[in-house]
């Protein structure tokens, strides 16, 4: 096992991307890079293939929803892993809520297909290039994207409840 | 068969090997062990291609999860893989005990260690006793029930449930082993492993299992990388791929325990693994149990996340001000971003949590293994038998509550 640091990994891919890197954290000791959208599916590609970081490995792929964000609503975030180096990293990428596209990374990793759906299927990130991209869990006429913020669990026009009490 | 001119008239043109069929499995199918459909193409018994529905069971999970306080997560990770609910909600008390910064005493860590792994021979225990079911052995999955049956009592001893356990707070138990579980893990130690030994005499070297299993859904190292395969299923391939040792939490790196692999990542190699693994498990409940630290059975460093004892509430000031902050969700959590793997039953079971420092997460995502690594199905039994696609699936211990979350 190497002694790859956080660092050393960001510099390297600093040195590569440079300015589509767009900022970097090391929240609970895990790297996290915001990459350009355009750019996530090069670096992803490029971090498989490095001799050096032989980040392998896609561990998850998920969405958020920041809406009040704007211009960058959308989140995906992609947690990678490097087996031989044991270093995890997440990287993740921002896209407007009008048109939340990114290429897909189905033809790096055949395991992103199903998760690329799920994450389609709740937040309604279009992944281009995605061989088949059809919601998964939930049923295939719904018409919105639940784990978005809009959507509440309970019924919004319900008054008894005090959302400063009981929270979101 | 006989050429009537019956026979003719059903199959026009065609032999019997030409006819493509479609067959369903599932969605409720004694041989999907779970809620999920498989639409099989087949020529004759050969499977030309399939195409999976999941999702019947889906439970929103992952919203639910953004209106509930944390403390109310737990029962909710129950319901993942409902084999092996206390990895599920250990797990969960990891992440949210790296997030706010707490170091739980190590008397914790081995008492987890103790349940987790109960809970993971459990699980590889109903797994490896259903392959033989599906091969037609049904004697050695009765035995195995009785031992899991054990290992549901210890449960029942520390938190009252058998299945859905909610095991656990964040910060440590509820209480501490109870004497009555001590004595039931002792028989348990002394006991499990001579039936043990009976199952695998019964199918390992068995002839007829090791035919019907070696080479059935069989998939190579390089594609389960590439599918995100982990653990059990991801080791039959031979990768030594294990949460508990790359990056140990709850104090795995204190246990000597050995990780099985196999080489072909066939049906028989999945219930080599599965079967050595229960080995080892014991092994690390054993260690854990004779070198059990004294200490504390919680940390006392969270009252705000810790629910105190009932009689506490009653009689004492302090613990009515944090029974009420904890049910009411008024527990400050820090801002941040925290993703923790356990090693669950099928594979590394991630959290990753974006907390924005209410009351509860912002976003909450399982990485459940069943879901990435099921997607390989498809390949893995292409140009199989159906019997053979049924023995992959059970072998693959694809578990319905954490396909579809």
């Amino acid at each position: 096992m190497s002694n790859l640091t956080n660092e050393a990994v960001l510099s390297r891919i600093q040195e590569k991307f440079g300015e589509a890197v767009r900022n970097s954290e090391e929240p609970y000791g895990m790297l996290t890079i915001e990459i350009d959208a355009a750019k996530a599916h090069d670096l992803i590609k490029w971090l498989k293939a490095d001799e050096v970081l032989k980040v392998t490995f896609l561990t998850l792929i998920g969405g958020a929803h920041f809406p009040n964000d704007k211009g960058r609503e959308i989140c995906v975030n992609y947690h990678l892993y490097s087996l031989v180096n044991n270093v995890r990293l997440r990287v993740r990428a921002f896209l407007p809520i009008e048109n939340p596209t990114i290429q897909s990374v189905t033809d790096i990793y055949v395991g992103a297909d199903w998760q690329e759906r799920e994450s389609y299927d709740f937040f309604g990130i279009i992944f281009e290039g995605h061989p088949n991209l059809t919601r998964i869990l939930n049923e295939d006429d719904m018409d919105y994207f639940p784990m978005r913020k809009e959507y509440h669990l309970e019924d919004a026009t319900r008054e008894d409840k005090d959302d400063r009490f009981f929270g979101r | 068969m006989s050429d009537t001119p019956n026979n003719k008239s059903l199959f026009a043109d065609e032999t019997i090997d030409g006819q493509i069929a479609t067959l369903n499995l599932g969605p409720t199918h004694p041989a999907t062990h779970g809620i999920f459909q498989n639409v099989l193409t087949v020529d004759g018994e050969k499977i030309l291609d399939s195409v999976q529905t999941v999702g019947y069971i889906h439970r929103a999970f992952e919203k639910l999860a953004e209106r509930r306080p944390y403390n109310q997560i737990t029962p909710i990770t129950d319901r993942l893989n409902y084999c092996s609910s206390p990895i599920n909600n250990m797990g969960w008390e990891m992440t949210m005990e790296k997030l706010i910064g707490v170091q739980v005493p190590k008397k914790v860590d081995y008492m987890r260690v103790i349940i987790m792994e109960l809970a993971r021979i459990a699980d590889h225990l109903v797994c490896n006793s259903v392959i033989g079911v599906d091969t037609g052995a049904l004697t050695g999955f009765t035995y195995m029930f009785q031992q899991r049956e054990a290992i549901y009592e210890l449960y029942e001893e520390v938190c009252g449930a058998r299945l859905t356990t909610n095991i656990g707070r964040i910060g440590g138990f509820e209480r501490d082993f109870s004497p009555t579980f001590h004595v039931k893990l002792k028989k348990f130690l002394k006991e499990f492993n001579k039936h043990f030994q009976e199952f695998d005499d019964l199918l390992l070297r068995n002839r007829i299992f090791m035919d019907r299993t070696i080479k059935a859904g069989p998939i190579s190292a390089e594609r389960a990388l590439d599918y995100g395969f982990t653990g059990p299923n991801l080791r039959a391939a031979g990768v030594d791929y294990d949460v508990r040792v790359m990056t140990p939490y709850s104090s795995y790196e204190d246990f000597d325990f050995d990780i099985p692999v196999g080489t072909q990542g066939d049906t028989y190699d999945r219930f080599c693994v599965r079967q050595e693994e229960v080995r080892q498990s014991l092994r690390i409940i054993e260690q854990a149990y004779t070198n059990m630290p004294e200490g504390k059975h919680f940390s006392p460093d969270v009252p705000e996340f810790y629910l105190p004892p009932k009689a506490d509430v009653y009689t004492k000031m302090e613990a009515l001000i944090y029974h009420f902050k904890i049910v009411m969700g008024e527990t400050p959590v820090p801002v941040g971003e925290v993703y923790h793997a356990v090693e669950g039953g099928n594979g590394e079971l991630g959290f990753h949590l974006i907390s924005d420092g209410g009351r509860t997460p912002y976003r909450l995502q399982f990485r459940r293994p069943c879901f990435i690594y099921y997607q390989a199905y498809p390949e893995m039994i292409k140009g199989q038998t159906i019997s053979d696609a049924v023995l992959t699936l059970s072998s693959l211990n694809v578990i319905a509550g954490e396909l579809d979350a």
